[in-house]
């Protein structure tokens, strides 16, 4: 029997809710596919009415996937969603706003934006599919592709230095910094849960893989051969383990130390336990990218890297007018006409 | 003394000054950058205001903060007129030059009135100021002659200002930066004005530091002492209130009118106003005077660049916010992208531009109309939208007001050009009260418009513009971007037909607004005739004085002052065929000219000026008159 209580009830949005009529346009096999299936995925889980979330892109492939969210959504201009994002969330804090970039979008054109917005924490989400290369615009390096990378642009290789975004987003202040992968649905999931979850800036880091223009450039961390000793995957208070729990880390001062389990004399109780809170630590994690130590070359990390509390840039806004407007309380427009200075002519 | 001003009466007052009736007097403070003459010069302004004057200022700073000291780089000027019958400039030509150093007297003595006033600062005079000013060595300006066609005081009013404060425990340098208290205090005296004014600013401004007041306020009278004790000064001048319109008065400037204008509007749309800018001259004083307004619904945001800036109020508009951004020149090239996207996602936003000399830093810090085309054709594609220019400093506050209604009336954004001669110059403002200004009218969709409950966002209504749906609105989820969209459902569309469909619907709609504006009509003259000068923005106040003084020797002129300058209003083009000459005057090389030339086929004459300065009404009145010969 049906209650009351059950009819007004708002029926648990699905997955399919949230996908919107449009065609979905990328190429077959884009790692995007499975990144747009997994926010649909997690999506009715937050209990957000689908009016207040708004999805914001810039230009690129990954920027296309506003249109396939059946949400509020603005696809802007090159490098920008950031600055709109924070104007949207700095009018209307109550929405859930996401900003959807990839890694030209969010690392070169819109360079800027990506600092200023980790250093001022609005409550947003920013998801940037890595790539590694320019896609849409067929096939050139991105401030992420490796050194020596032949593209489009580079054909006899590129000889600029990638930016490891861990790295420059923690240097931006962010307060969230986080990497999963398109090949990884449930550990995509967890992130983005926690990304939500998660008051200010979260920087979610996804490794995508484009078949067309730079085919299996993740496949090292993905693929089963070689996932277990190339990646590792962190838990906030659980021992940093990889190569299926038979590899540890430790901390050696600030070095980090490969240490095998299997051999004698290393425990488990000696390793590195991730405390997502320790900035220091999770400058040396997000390190574990092309930095080698001693030599030795550490496993790409996957999980939450770091996170911290801090006041976000739109409550500040708030707070300074409720407290300005509790002291001062609000003028009249007559008096701000007026102002404090005036004269009368009879 | 010489007979400079004109309506003079005689009368005596008190044992051996004349007290002499004028009916307007333009005084030049003129010092180095640390001399405080823009305190000064804004302080007697208040002053003659508060007192009943009509007036006009002109500051004048260099681009650098702090130049050399004593270098004709350095100089910092401001220049007020004030009178007893309507001003509409700051006056060609000054009565009175005050100048404080060596350096200031070489920059504006060419533009003092020949037989004025200089009153001078002889320390500023010594022989490493004249070094520095590039007096050539053993040559002083003040014993050599050269102004004996003026009436000079010299005055070391460094030295008086020492002795008045010696013993008062200040430091040297604090001791030094009075001085223009002092100058200020006989220039009160000078033009019968009272001091009270300025010692309220004062103990207002120093109220944690009362030593500063005291000394402040004791240097201010010292000046007027000075004044009223030596027998150097035999006369006195003044200037009785001026006849202006029955109401109550404010002074301000055109970056506080624009700022006041954004909460007004704001306040009449019922709209939050989001104000995203980044730092630029001479545009953020609007960010600096908007920033104190926070609890009249404003949020004002410095964003990391200019880019930025506009990015966020267009992220607040879409949020259902009044967004809006402030810039001048060099970054209003910066805004242009996100000014395209504005165009096609059809949002209000207002992008105001305090306009300076170009290209690139031109003249930071000087005056120039050159955006104009910019503004009308600076976007890639074809984006054409609404622009308006304020013409006064007060009013840049009717002109935002105006921009804000289209903006949010027309769904699109506006751009609202003012310059630096009106941003920062002032006048008198018989300001409204709140129920004298029209409501602006905001309609946020909440229901679906579509068949079967969809939302169709490019839906469009008589004005040819689209709903505005804010995020939140349940039931009216879509999306909307840059790419080009379908009609109605604002799906992407790559359909040809669609995109020329779609460029000539945005057109329309910009071309649509000219619908619910004034028409053009004479300022003053006849509405046909032998000459029309036709202006726009801050070129007002010049044109307005040259064409009036022309009517009353009985020339047969007319000012037509544009505030709508896309759409123009309808009946432009039929009433400038209605004049054998059309005059064009613009501080730029002649882009309204061009303008009116393509769209009306009209013979219209340029004149231009691009030197970083406002017209005067002479080169006005000269370009008239060789036409009319």
């Amino acid at each position: 029997m049906t209650t009351i209580l059950e009819q007004e009830a708002a029926p648990k949005l699905t997955a399919k809710d949230f996908a919107s009529n449009q065609e979905v346009k990328w190429c077959p096999g884009c790692g995007d596919y499975s990144i747009l299936k997994q926010v649909q995925t997690v999506f009715p889980d937050f209990g957000i009415p689908k009016e207040d979330i708004v999805f914001i892109s810039g230009i690129g492939c990954a920027a296309r996937f506003t249109y396939y969210m059946d949400t509020y959504g603005m696809h802007s201009i090159h490098g920008r969603a950031a600055a709109i994002a924070s104007g949207l969330k700095g009018l209307n804090p109550k929405l859930s706003v996401w900003v959807v970039s990839g890694d030209g979008d969010a690392f070169s054109i819109g360079g800027n934006h990506f600092i200023h917005l980790m250093r001022k924490n609005f409550d947003l989400n920013y998801l940037v599919f890595n790539n590694q290369i320019y896609g849409l615009t067929k096939g050139q390096y991105s401030p992420t592709s490796e050194k020596g990378k032949v593209a489009k642009s580079t054909p006899y290789g590129s000889v600029e230095e990638p930016f490891n975004p861990s790295e420059l987003a923690l240097g931006a202040k962010c307060s969230f910094v986080s990497r999963s992968l398109d090949r990884d649905p449930k550990h995509m999931q967890m992130v983005l849960k926690r990304a939500h979850e998660h008051k200010g800036t979260s920087f979610v880091e996804i490794y995508q893989n484009c078949p067309v223009f730079n085919d299996g450039t993740f496949f090292a961390f993905s693929e089963k051969e070689t996932k277990q000793e190339q990646s590792i995957y962190l838990e906030h208070g659980k021992p940093l383990l990889f190569s299926n729990g038979t590899k540890g880390i430790k901390l050696d001062g600030t070095r980090p130390v490969i240490v095998n389990l299997n051999e004698n004399g290393n425990s488990a109780s000696d390793l590195w336990i991730h405390d997502e809170h320790d900035k220091t630590k999770a400058h040396i994690i997000a390190g574990f990218f092309d930095t080698e130590y001693d030599g030795v070359h550490f496993p790409r990390p996957f999980g939450v890297i770091y996170s911290e509390d801090r006041p976000t840039c739109e409550d500040g806004m708030e707070q300074q007018i409720a407290e300005l407007t509790a002291r001062k309380g609000k003028p009249s427009l007559d008096r701000i006409l007026s102002g404090d200075k005036t004269w009368t002519i009879l | 003394m010489i007979k400079i001003m004109e309506s003079i009466v005689e009368q005596n007052v008190g044992h051996d000054t004349t007290l002499i009736e004028a009916e307007s007097i333009v005084i030049r403070f003129s010092g180095d950058s640390g001399d405080g003459m823009q305190l000064t010069g804004t302080q007697f302004t208040d002053t003659a205001a508060f007192f009943g004057n009509d007036l006009s200022t002109f500051p004048e700073f260099p681009a650098e903060i702090r130049a050399p000291i004593g270098t004709t780089a350095g100089v910092s000027g401001f220049q007020v007129n004030f009178g007893s019958k309507e001003i509409f400039t700051p006056g060609d030509e000054y009565d009175v030059l005050v100048a404080m150093n060596a350096a200031a007297l070489k920059v504006d003595l060419p533009r003092l009135k020949r037989g004025g006033i200089i009153i001078t600062n002889t320390a500023g005079f010594d022989k490493k100021n004249l070094g520095l000013a590039g007096f050539a060595d053993g040559v002083n300006p003040l014993e050599d002659g050269s102004l004996d066609n003026y009436t000079v005081h010299k005055i070391d009013i460094t030295k008086f200002t020492k002795e008045c404060l010696a013993g008062s425990g200040l430091g040297m340098k604090e001791i030094e930066r009075s001085k223009n208290m002092f100058v200020l205090g006989l220039l009160f005296w000078m033009f019968d004005e009272p001091m009270e004014y300025t010692i309220n600013f004062i103990n207002e401004k120093f109220a944690k530091k009362q030593d500063i007041a005291d000394a402040n306020i004791k240097t201010l009278k010292a000046g007027w002492n000075f004044g009223d004790h030596t027998e150097i000064f035999t006369t006195r001048f003044h200037v009785a209130p001026a006849k202006l319109p029955k109401g109550t008065y404010r002074n301000i400037s055109g970056n506080h009118a624009t700022a006041i204008g954004l909460v007004a509007a704001a306040e009449l749309s019922g709209l939050p106003l989001f104000l995203g800018s980044y730092p630029i001259t001479p545009a953020s004083d609007v960010l600096h005077e908007l920033s104190k307004y926070k609890t009249s619904n404003v949020k004002t945001f410095q964003a990391e660049d200019e880019i930025a800036a506009i990015c966020a109020a267009i992220g607040a508009s879409y949020g259902g916010g009044l967004g809006v951004t402030t810039t001048s020149g060099p970054g209003m090239s910066l805004k242009t992208e996100a000014l395209g996207l504005a165009t096609i996602l059809e949002i209000p936003l207002l992008v105001i531009n305090i306009q300076r000399g170009g290209p690139s830093t031109g003249l930071p810090t000087k005056t120039e109309q050159s955006d104009l085309m910019q503004a009308m054709y600076g976007r890639h594609g074809e984006g054409p939208l609404p622009i308006v220019a304020a013409s006064s400093p007060a009013d840049c506050f009717n002109t935002v007001l105006e921009a804000a209604r289209i903006a949010v009336e027309h769904m699109t954004p506006v751009i609202c050009l003012t310059d630096g001669y009106i941003a920062n110059g002032s006048e008198p403002w018989r300001f409204p009260t709140k129920d004298q200004l029209s409501p602006i009218n905001v309609t946020f969709a909440t229901e679906p418009n579509g068949p079967n409950g969809t939302f169709l966002p490019y839906k469009r209504d008589e004005k040819l513009s689209r709903p505005w749906a804010k995020p939140g609105t349940k039931g009216l989820m879509h999306r909307i971007g840059g790419l080009e969209k379908a009609q109605e459902t604002g799906n992407v569309s790559y359909d040809a037909k669609n995109h020329e469909a779609m460029t000539k619907l945005r057109a329309a709609k910009i071309e649509k607004i000219a619908d619910y504006i004034p028409l053009a009509a004479p300022d003053s003259g006849k509405s046909t005739g032998k000459l029309a000068v036709l202006g726009w923005g801050s070129t007002s106040g010049a044109i307005k004085t040259a064409v009036r003084e022309l009517l009353e020797d009985g020339y047969d002129v007319a000012h037509i002052h544009l505030r709508h300058m896309n759409p123009f209003p309808k009946n432009l083009g039929e009433l400038l065929s209605g004049y054998e000459h059309v005059l064009i005057p613009e501080m730029n090389c002649g882009q309204l000219s061009q303008l009116i030339r393509a769209k009306y086929l009209v013979p219209a004459e340029s004149l231009s000026k691009v030197q970083g300065l406002p017209f005067t009404t002479s080169e006005l009145k000269n370009k008239i008159l060789e036409i009319l010969k």
